[in-house]
């Protein structure tokens, strides 16, 4: 009976192995992960009681906790709330929270497995316990700038910035914004009123319009990645030349496609590419893509990162550039119409991109961070996202772009002793139910010094120009002040 | 020595050594009962000292004093444990010293954690789960010191087999019966009697079946695996040989499944698996038993809405987070907010899992003891089935010996199944972790397994004392 007995204690050593095993994959190895799941009220729960971590622009706290006497413990705070709110998002008890409350909960609450041993040794040292702070990337200047110029003109939109050698964001601003404050108090009462009201805003303050809010046509500003791909593949260089018609029908469709300045482009029989960039033509720019092959641009597109998850470590929503299914598709998606649709942050790494010499960086808000004790737990370095396009053809690039300010329609971004490399978009939303135009979608997006890139900059105006208002202030206008004043924030520091 | 130097003349015959009392009191010694039990003391004050450390803390934590709530129903239980000791002392000095204080550890771990989960509740007085569990844990002792001195020895229940196989079934139906049958949580495996009053007969069948198919098994053991005819490579048993033994446990499974307790049905399967096989050296009968058992399972998973549902949550707990696998997912998070050192006594939310004081206080434990709390517990239950294996390994008779590892087998395949199942390394099936979670015919059942062990490890020690005296 023996060996039997042998062959069973082998059996149930086994089995407690297994469950030793499966209680460590939950405790252990994947506790992280639980913790982190949106579904988990612990996680939240936990970081009541706790001192929240601050969040640092430059070093000092823009979300910071103070000690309470109610049953919380603590209040979160946000000074000054309204300019970071699309980054700091907020941290509320009855309405969840977002931004980099949410997207680094774990270390702001000091839960995460880095910070392990600071746990064990402030239970050992009865210290109560602290989250870490959270470095971002932001450049106050940048950032209030972008904010200022937004505000001052009543705009809705969004205003991102890049350092284009790291992917660092510079400014992160969605307009109009909100006062974060409104939902952090400690009353329930008041945030699930403040909320309401903020929800039913139609001008919704709540949207994160430079990630996630709803995508946008980019109109002219895609053709920047129509020639990146033509001039990667060899298929044109600045100079080549295209017909030059006023009116271009579209193959197989009785539509017509018209440059914006319902003229040719520019006085000649013949238009070169640069000339299309620079002026912003739309029949070259089809015509090109007509010629190459239908997914030449959609795979650059997703080369520079459309259609991919991408976290900063906010939740960024991919931007769309879907397969063109015939020449009048591939014409229409060109020039940014049609089912092209992307994110203030997508177009601002098209043009840090560009600025760096074909490597596009994977763009961050978040720099260290760093332990109650000061110590750095977490520094981010630049991580390489792509390199879609050779030094050579970013070189051609930026040669058309920064014609586009000293001779074109960007010549608004241009700042005095400084190469700057810019290109405008006005994309059309087609037409409300009665048949009238809607408003135009206004871009810019550019960098400087062309030399040596500091800043990489994306601006969109909503509903900024078109018939709503009488077609004055276009692009070449509105959004490229901003993106001036934005860039302007950061060269002078 | 001694004899040189008391002067005596006489001399030393090896007849006068072998019948020596001296020589006798020597070798009787060197088995040192009084030193083990002394151990066994000594490892129960300090399980006692774990226990209202444990309740200390979590007083303080919570409440931030120091409270009576447990001080009558535990000094109760903690009396009963004492004379469980020197119960031990008088009927089965030679008893293993290990088994009752890692028993008593588990009970009073799990008296704290279901404390605190009474504090998060609010709940108190008669109402609280921890004083009803303190009563029963008492209960369950006095029951083992019960079993341990009308039984003295293990070989009374050789002699009826048969009789306890019946009475097993008997106890497995009683919930069936109208009027004092009743339904919780969707298992008819219940006895109420009046409203505060009630009792899983199952849990007590359990033993009784274990002890119906050593007695059986130690019986039939030769014609069950020598004569009978072959099939495809494996020796198959001559009906009459196996038919009692299957009837028996056909009773049982069919009324398991009929009372839709599926983690109990695995419990039983498992236990008459494990003893054919120790019995029998048939390793064929297990692979085509533990075969039927999956292929059954499956077809129960695809056929049976219960079944299913428990299958569905096992592969994907975030499937249906808020409803079906809303209890799974907090056990989860629960755990994972534990971590490695855990949250700390009182300062966790086990509260926030359905069920956290009784099928999942597995759950409970690792979250506010962390994945080391975890380790000791399952090391202490790894313990226990380990010095109940050594008895098997240990024992004189084929009765004993099947006995004890049946019962061993019993309790780490009921932890297996538990904690197996509140991790997702099985299905979830509804046991309870011995000794730790809240239920009185578990302990009382898990305590006289206990009582079983101490005389069955008994036997196995005192047996060269006794040939000796002889």
């Amino acid at each position: 009976m023996n060996k039997q007995l042998k062959f069973t204690t082998r059996v149930v050593f086994t089995m407690f192995i297994a469950l030793f095993f499966s209680v460590t994959m939950i405790q252990f190895v994947n506790a992280d992960e639980l913790r982190a799941n949106e579904l988990n009220s612990r996680t939240v729960k936990n970081s009541y009681k706790v001192e929240r971590g601050s969040i640092l622009v430059d070093g000092d706290p823009i979300a910071y906790s103070t000690p309470t006497d109610d049953s919380f413990s603590f209040v979160r705070q946000y000074d000054p709330g309204s300019i970071y709110a699309p980054i700091t998002g907020y941290f509320s008890h009855s309405q969840g929270v977002t931004g980099l409350e949410s997207a680094m909960n774990l270390e702001l609450s000091g839960s995460g497995n880095a910070q392990f041993f600071t746990r064990i040794m402030n239970t050992l040292n009865g210290v109560a316990p602290q989250g870490s702070s959270v470095q971002t990337t932001i450049n106050p200047k940048a950032q209030e700038a972008a904010v200022a110029a937004m505000a001052e003109e009543g705009f809705t939109g969004a205003v991102v910035a890049i350092e284009p050698k790291t992917g660092r964001i510079l400014a992160l601003a969605s307009s109009p914004t909100f006062d974060p404050n409104l939902l952090s108090s400690n009353n329930n009462a008041d945030i699930i009123a403040n909320y309401a009201q903020l929800d039913k805003d139609p001008e919704q303050p709540l949207q994160n319009r430079a990630i996630a809010g709803d995508l946008y046509h980019p109109g002219s500003v895609y053709k920047l990645l129509v020639a990146a791909a033509a001039i990667e593949d060899g298929e044109a260089t600045p100079t080549t030349e295209f017909a030059n018609p006023a009116q271009l029908t579209l193959p197989q469709s009785t539509s017509v496609m018209q440059n914006a300045s319902r003229t040719t482009c520019g006085t000649g029989a013949k238009a070169t590419l640069e000339q299309a960039i620079v002026m912003s033509c739309n029949i070259p720019i089809a015509e090109l893509a007509m010629k190459m092959d239908r997914g030449a641009v959609p795979e650059m597109a997703r080369a520079f990162g459309f259609e991919q998850e991408l976290t900063v470590p906010l939740a960024v929503t991919p931007s769309v550039s879907p397969l063109p299914e015939d020449q009048a598709q591939t014409a229409l998606s060109s020039i940014g119409q049609l089912d092209v649709r992307v994110t203030p942050l997508q177009i601002a790494m098209v043009s840090a991109g560009i600025a760096n010499g074909g490597t596009v960086m994977k763009p961050t808000v978040v720099d260290q961070v760093i332990t109650p004790d000061l110590r750095v737990e977490t520094q981010v370095s630049p991580v390489e996202l792509s390199k879609p396009i050779s030094k050579k053809t970013a070189d051609a690039v930026t040669g058309m772009m920064e014609k586009g300010v000293t001779e074109g329609l960007a010549a608004k971004s241009a700042i005095e002793g400084v190469r700057v490399a810019g290109k405008t978009g006005t994309a059309e939303n087609g037409t409300d139910a009665a048949g009238n135009d809607l408003p135009f979608t206004l871009w810019y997006t550019g960098f400087a010094p062309v030399d040596d890139p500091k800043i990489a900059v994306a601006v969109v105006v909503e509903d900024g120009g078109g018939e709503a208002y009488g077609y004055l202030g276009g692009s070449y206008d509105l959004p490229t002040a901003v993106g001036k004043r934005v860039m302007e924030a950061v060269l002078s520091e | 020595m001694s004899n040189a130097s008391n002067g005596t003349s006489e001399p030393r015959t090896f007849e006068k050594t072998r019948t020596s009392e001296t020589v006798l009191q020597r070798i009787t010694a060197l088995r040192a009962p009084r030193l083990l039990l002394g151990l066994e003391l000594a490892l129960l004050l300090l399980a006692i000292a774990v226990g209202v450390a444990a309740v200390v803390i979590i007083d303080l934590t919570i409440q931030g004093k120091v409270t009576t709530t447990l001080l009558p129903t535990g000094a109760l239980f903690i009396a009963a444990l004492l004379a469980l000791h020197f119960t031990i002392r008088r009927i089965a000095p030679d008893a293993d010293p290990l088994i009752m204080p890692i028993a008593a550890f588990l009970n009073v771990i799990g008296v704290a954690m279901i404390y605190r989960l009474d504090l998060a509740k609010g709940l108190s007085g008669w109402g609280a789960d921890s004083v009803r569990q303190l009563v029963w844990s008492a209960v369950a002792v006095v029951a083992a010191i019960v079993v341990l001195a009308l039984i003295r020895n293990h070989i009374v229940l050789f002699r009826y087999t048969y009789l306890t196989g019946l009475a097993a079934v008997l106890l497995l139906l009683l919930p069936m019966l109208p009027g004092i049958g009743a339904t919780i949580n969707g298992a008819r495996v219940w006895i109420r009697i009046g409203e505060s009053f009630s009792f899983q007969p199952g849990e007590i069948a359990k033993i009784l079946l274990a002890i119906f198919f050593a007695g059986y098994l130690v019986r039939n053991r030769d014609s069950l695996a020598m004569v009978g005819k072959k099939l495809l490579g494996i020796r198959f048993p001559r009906g009459r040989d196996l038919g009692p033994l299957l009837v028996f446990w056909l009773a049982a499974m069919s009324v398991l499944v009929f009372q839709r307790d599926l983690g109990t049905s695995l419990l039983y399967f498992g236990l008459f698996l494990s003893m054919l096989y120790i019995a029998t050296g048939r390793i064929g009968w297990i692979i085509l038993g533990v075969g039927l058992f999956l292929v059954g399972g499956l077809a129960a998973s695809q056929t049976l809405e219960y079944v299913n549902r428990r299958f569905v949550n096992w592969l994907d707990p975030f499937a249906d987070p808020f409803n079906a696998s809303h209890q799974m997912v907090q056990g989860l998070f629960g755990m994972a907010n534990g971590g490695m050192t855990g949250t700390g006594l009182g300062q966790g939310y086990p509260e926030d899992t359905p069920l956290a004081q009784s099928d999942y206080i597995i759950p409970s434990l690792g979250e506010e003891l962390g994945l080391i709390g975890l380790f000791v517990i399952l090391a202490a239950y790894l313990l226990l089935v380990g010095r109940g294996l050594r008895i098997g390994f240990a024992g004189q008779d084929d009765f004993g010996k099947l006995l004890a590892s049946g019962l061993a087998f019993t309790i780490a395949l009921q932890v297996f199944i538990v904690v197996g199942g509140v991790t997702r390394l099985i299905p979830l099936t509804g046991l309870t972790a011995p000794f730790l979670a809240a239920g009185g015919s578990s302990l009382v059942s898990n305590w006289i397994i206990i009582a079983l062990l101490i005389l069955l490890s008994n036997s196995v020690r005192n047996r060269p004392k006794l040939v000796i005296r002889a």
